[in-house]
C-alpha cells in the first residue's frame, strides 16, 4: 500500500517537473523571440523609417511607402469584409439556422477559416491579376478581405447566437419587422462582441504575407495607386530579411516590430471592447 | 390612420424581403468564394496533372527546364515539418497549460496567460526571420552536431540524423513551426482546461489524487472535445503555413531520410516560384501543389469534425 | 349562448355564465397546437373579454404559455410550430395565412417572464415601439413616453435618468419598463407570461398592483404559477392540464367551488 503511494507520488513529481520544464522552455523561447523583436526593432526605429521610401541597397531609406500601402490595403480589406461578413454571419445565425443551405454555408465558412492563406493568394491572383495582366493594390486588398471574411462571419454568428432569445421575441412582440429586430436590437446587443471579431480579423490580416506575394506584389516607390503594385510591410520584410544587405535587414526588423506593435494594439483594443461587453450582458 | 398603417406594413414587408435577400447574398458570397477557389485550383492544376499523370504524386523530380514535375518532395516536406511541429508543440503546449492551470502561483497565471495569447498574434513572417537569424546558427553550431553524434549511430532512428549540419532544413522548419503554433495551441488548451468545473477538480483532489492524476484522469478526459479542436486547428496552421517555413527550409526538391537535410514544403515552393513561373506547365504544377495542400488541410478539418461528431454521438448514447 | 352551441365538450364553457358580460376581444375556437409532431394544445375554446384580467394556471407543460404565444403568433418565429383552428381578434382570424404578423403584434402586446430591456436608453426603450408605426414630433413623443412610464408607475423613479441604459435598472424596474414599453404602443390586448416569476416579493407586489391598474383599459391575459396571484389579480381563471382547457370561469368560483376534481386538486396544492 505505502509502496503504491510512494510510486504515485514519484510519478507525480516527475510529471510536474516535466510540466514545469516544458513550460519554462516554451516560455523562454517565446520570451526570446519577443526580446529579439523588440531589441532589433527598436534599434531600427527612427524618423526616416516613417518618412523615407524603401531604399536601394546601400543607401538610407525608410518604410513610408510600405506603411502607407499596408494601412491602405488592410483598411480597404476591412471595408469590404466587415459588411459582407456581418450580413453573412447574420444569415447563418438567424435565417439559415435550420436550412440545408445554412449548414452547408457554415461548414464552408469553417473550411475557409482554416484554408492556408497562400491559397487565397493564388485564387485572387487567378481572378484579378491574371485578367488585368498586372499586380495591384486592389488585388492585395481583395486577398486580405477574403482572409478576414470567414473570421468576421464566424464571430458574428457566434455573438448573435449569444443574444438571449427573449430579447428578440420582445422586439418582435412589439410588431417590429425582422430587419429592425436584427439591426436595432440584436446587432446592438451583440455589438461589442462583433466589434471584437472585426478587430481580431484586422489583426489577423495585418501580418499576412503569403497572400500578398502574388497580388499586391511590392513597389519600391511611393504609390497610392490601387491599380498598381503596392508596397506593404510584410512583403518588404520578407524580401529585405532574405537579402544580404545589413541596412535592408535592419529595415526588415524595424518593419516586423511595427507590424507586431500594430497587431498588439488591435488585440488589446479587442480585449478592452470584449471586457466591456461582458459587463453589459 | 388605417391606410397609413397598411402603408407602413407594406413597406416593412418589402424591407424585410430586401434585408433577407441581402444577408442571403452575403452568405452566398462565402460559398461562391470557396467554390471559386476549388474551380480555380482544379482548372489550373489540370494541364500539369494531365501531362504528368499519377506520377505527379509519387515522383520527386522537379525540373522546370525539362518540364517534369513530381510533387513528392514538397508533399512529404509539408507532412514531416507539420509532424515535427506537432510532436514538439503538443506536449509543450499541454505542459504550459498544465503549468498555468495547476502549478503556477495564482498571481502569475493571468499575466503569463495573457502574454501567451498576445504572442499568438505575432505575424508568422517574424517567426521566419527569427528562425533564420537566431535559431538556425544555434542548431547548426551545437544542436545538430550533438544529434548526429548521439542519435546518429543508433539503429533505425539514426537514419533521421545523418549528413552534415546545414542548420536550415526540415528539422529547422519543423521547430520554427512548433514555436509558431505553441502560443496558439497553448491558449486554446488553457481555455479548455479552465472549463473544467472547480467542483470536479476539487473532489478529485479531495479523494487524494495527485496533480498528475487529476490532469490525466479528470481534466484531459473532460476536455477532450476542446483539445482535439485546438490540436487540429494548430495542425491546420502548421500544414498551411508559408512564411515561417520558407526562410529556413532550404528550398530544395530532395527527399532524404535525414531530418537534417534541406527540403521544401508545398507552400514554400509556391511562395518561391510562383512569381517567376512563366511556363504554363510550371504554373500549372504549382497550382496543382496548391490543390494538394487544399485537400490535405480539408482532410484535417473533416477528420476533426468527424472526431468531434463521433464523441458527441458516443456521449449522446450514454 | 355562443359557448354552448359551439363547443361539444359539456364541461368547458367558452364564457362564464355567471358574470356580467363585456365586449369579447379574443375568441378562441377549436384550437390545436403542435410542436412538430407533439400536440401541445387540444381543442381549446374560450373568450377573453375587454377590461378584464384572465389568468391561466396549471402545472408546468400544461400549455398555458403556448396558448398565450398563439395570441400574437410569436411562435411563428420558429419553424415546425403550427396552430390549427381559429382565434378571432378584431374581427378576423389571426391564424389566417395572410395575417400580417407585424400588424398583429402591434395590436397584441406581450411581456415576458424575464425582464427584456433593449440595450438602449430608458427613453429609447419606450420610444422604439411607438416609432415603429407612428412618426410623431419630438414633444408629442416625449409626452407619450412620459405617459407610458406614468401608467407603469415607473416615472417617478426614472424621470431624471431617461438617458441612462435600460439595463441600469433593477430587475423589478426593468420589468415595469417592459410593461411601459408594451402599453406605450396602445395595444388592444396585453399578454403577460409569468411576469413576476423572476422578481422579488416587493417588485412582484408592484407589478401585480400595476396589472390591476391596467385592467380598466385593456384586455389582459396572464400566465402564472402563483395561485395567490391568480386569485388576487384576475377576474377569470382558466385551468389547463395536459394541453386541455379543463375549467374556465369566474376566478372566485374556480377557487371556491371548482367543478372538476383536477382543478380542485391543483388549486389546493395536492398535485403538480
Amino acid at each position: 500500500m505505502s509502496a503504491r503511494v510512494r510510486r504515485r507520488s514519484a510519478v507525480n513529481i516527475i510529471v510536474l517537473s516535466l510540466s514545469v520544464a516544458t513550460a519554462l522552455m516554451g516560455l523562454a523561447f517565446l520570451a526570446l523571440i519577443g526580446w529579439t523583436l523588440v531589441s532589433r526593432g527598436l534599434a531600427a526605429i527612427n524618423i526616416d523609417l516613417f518618412t523615407q521610401e524603401t531604399p536601394p541597397p546601400g543607401s538610407r531609406g525608410g518604410l513610408a511607402n510600405a506603411i502607407v500601402g499596408s494601412a491602405a490595403m488592410t483598411g480597404l480589406a476591412m471595408l469590404i469584409a466587415t459588411p459582407v461578413g456581418v450580413l453573412a454571419g447574420t444569415y447563418l445565425a438567424e435565417y439559415g439556422r435550420d436550412s440545408r443551405f445554412g449548414s452547408v454555408a457554415r461548414f464552408i465558412n469553417d473550411i475557409l477559416l482554416s484554408a492556408p492563406s497562400i491559397l487565397v493568394g493564388l485564387f485572387v491572383y487567378g481572378f484579378t491579376v491574371l485578367p488585368m495582366q498586372h499586380y495591384s493594390g486592389w488585388a492585395g486588398s481583395i486577398a486580405l478581405s477574403l482572409i478576414a471574411l470567414p473570421v468576421i462571419v464566424r464571430s458574428t454568428q457566434d455573438m448573435i447566437g449569444l443574444v438571449p432569445v427573449p430579447l428578440r421575441e420582445a422586439a418582435a412582440a412589439l410588431g417590429a419587422p425582422e430587419w429592425r429586430v436584427m439591426m436595432s436590437i440584436v446587432w446592438r446587443a451583440a455589438g461589442s462582441g462583433m466589434l471584437t471579431g472585426v478587430l481580431l480579423a484586422a489583426a489577423r490580416i495585418s501580418g499576412e504575407t503569403a497572400p500578398l506575394l502574388f497580388t499586391a506584389l511590392n513597389n519600391q516607390f511611393w504609390s497610392t495607386d490601387l491599380n498598381a503594385p503596392m508596397a506593404n510591410l510584410p512583403v518588404v520584410i520578407y524580401r529585405f530579411a532574405l537579402s544580404p544587405y545589413d541596412d535592408w535587414q535592419q529595415l526588415a526588423w524595424g518593419g516586423a516590430f511595427l507590424i507586431t506593435f500594430a497587431i498588439l494594439v488591435l488585440n488589446i483594443l479587442a480585449r478592452l471592447v470584449s471586457a466591456r461587453s461582458q459587463l453589459k450582458v | 390612420m388605417a391606410s397609413e398603417m397598411t402603408g407602413i406594413l407594406r413597406l416593412y414587408r418589402r424591407q424585410d424581403a430586401v434585408f433577407r435577400a441581402v444577408t442571403f447574398l452575403s452568405a452566398a458570397i462565402v460559398v461562391v468564394v470557396l467554390a471559386g477557389m476549388i474551380v480555380f485550383l482544379v482548372h489550373g492544376a489540370l494541364p500539369a496533372l494531365a501531362a504528368m499523370g499519377p506520377s505527379f504524386f509519387w515522383t520527386s523530380d522537379w525540373d522546370t527546364v525539362e518540364d517534369v514535375y513530381g510533387a513528392l518532395a514538397p508533399i512529404t516536406g509539408t507532412l514531416i515539418t507539420a509532424t515535427i511541429a506537432m510532436v514538439i508543440g503538443i506536449p509543450v503546449s499541454f505542459g504550459i497549460a498544465m503549468f498555468l492551470t495547476e502549478i503556477c502561483p495564482v498571481f502569475l497565471r493571468r499575466p503569463i496567460g495573457t502574454a501567451i495569447e498576445l504572442l499568438a498574434g505575432i505575424p508568422s513572417v517574424v517567426f521566419g526571420i527569427w528562425g533564420l537569424f537566431y535559431l538556425t546558427p544555434v542548431l547548426q553550431e551545437y544542436v545538430q552536431p550533438a544529434l548526429i553524434d548521439t542519435l546518429g549511430p543508433l539503429p533505425i532512428i539514426g537514419a533521421l540524423f545523418q549528413g552534415p549540419p546545414f542548420g536550415i532544413g526540415i528539422l529547422d522548419g519543423g521547430i520554427v513551426l512548433a514555436i509558431m503554433v505553441l502560443p496558439y495551441i497553448t491558449s486554446i488548451t488553457r481555455d479548455v482546461f479552465m472549463t473544467v468545473p472547480p467542483l470536479l477538480r476539487e473532489s478529485a483532489y479531495g479523494m487524494g489524487c495527485t496533480t498528475t492524476e487529476v490532469v490525466t484522469k479528470i481534466v484531459i478526459p473532460y476536455c477532450r472535445v476542446g483539445l482535439i479542436g485546438g490540436v487540429m486547428l494548430g495542425l491546420g496552421r502548421a500544414l498551411g503555413e508559408t512564411m515561417a517555413v520558407t526562410f529556413v527550409i532550404g528550398n530544395t526538391y530532395q527527399i532524404s531520410a535525414s531530418l537534417l537535410a534541406p527540403g521544401t514544403t508545398i507552400s514554400a515552393a509556391i511562395a518561391n516560384e510562383f512569381n517567376e513561373a512563366f511556363e504554363e506547365q510550371h504554373l500549372s504544377a504549382l497550382i496543382a501543389l496548391g490543390l494538394v495542400l487544399f485537400l490535405i488541410t480539408f482532410a484535417v478539418l473533416a477528420l476533426a469534425k468527424w472526431m468531434l461528431l463521433a464523441i458527441d454521438k458516443r456521449e449522446g448514447r450514454r | 349562448m355562443a359557448g354552448e352551441t359551439l363547443t361539444a365538450r359539456p364541461r368547458v364553457h367558452t364564457k362564464p355564465a355567471d358574470t356580467e358580460s363585456a365586449e369579447v376581444k379574443v375568441s378562441v375556437r377549436d384550437l390545436h397546437f403542435y410542436y412538430d409532431k407533439f400536440q401541445a394544445l387540444k381543442n381549446v375554446n374560450l373568450d377573453l373579454e375587454d377590461r378584464r384580467v384572465t389568468a391561466f394556471v396549471g402545472p408546468s407543460g400544461c400549455g398555458k404559455s403556448t396558448l398565450l404565444r398563439v395570441f400574437n403568433r410569436i411562435y411563428g418565429l420558429y419553424p415546425r410550430q403550427r396552430a390549427e383552428g381559429s382565434v378571432m381578434i378584431g374581427g378576423r382570424n389571426i391564424l389566417d395565412r395572410d395575417q400580417d404578423l407585424n400588424a398583429l403584434r402591434a395590436m397584441v402586446g406581450m411581456v415576458f417572464q424575464k425582464p427584456t430591456p433593449f440595450p438602449m436608453t430608458i427613453y429609447e426603450n419606450i420610444a422604439f415601439g411607438i416609432r415603429l408605426y407612428q412618426s410623431l414630433p419630438k414633444s408629442e413623443l416625449d409626452d407619450r413616453v412620459e405617459h407610458a412610464l406614468k401608467r407603469a408607475a415607473l416615472w417617478v423613479e426614472v424621470k431624471d435618468k431617461l438617458r441612462q441604459s435600460g439595463l441600469s435598472l433593477s430587475g423589478g424596474q426593468q420589468q415595469r419598463l417592459c410593461i411601459a414599453r408594451t402599453i406605450a404602443t396602445e395595444p388592444a390586448v396585453v399578454l403577460l407570461d409569468e411576469p413576476a416569476s423572476a422578481l422579488d416579493p416587493i417588485s412582484t407586489a408592484k407589478v401585480e398592483e400595476l396589472i390591476s391598474e391596467l385592467r380598466s383599459d385593456y384586455c389582459i391575459a396572464i400566465v402564472t404559477h402563483n395561485m395567490q396571484q391568480a386569485a388576487r389579480s384576475s377576474d377569470y381563471t382558466a385551468f389547463m392540464y395536459l394541453g386541455e382547457l379543463v375549467e374556465f370561469g369566474a376566478t372566485e368560483k374556480i377557487f371556491t367551488n371548482p367543478r372538476d376534481k383536477r382543478t380542485a386538486d391543483y388549486i389546493t396544492g395536492r398535485f403538480g
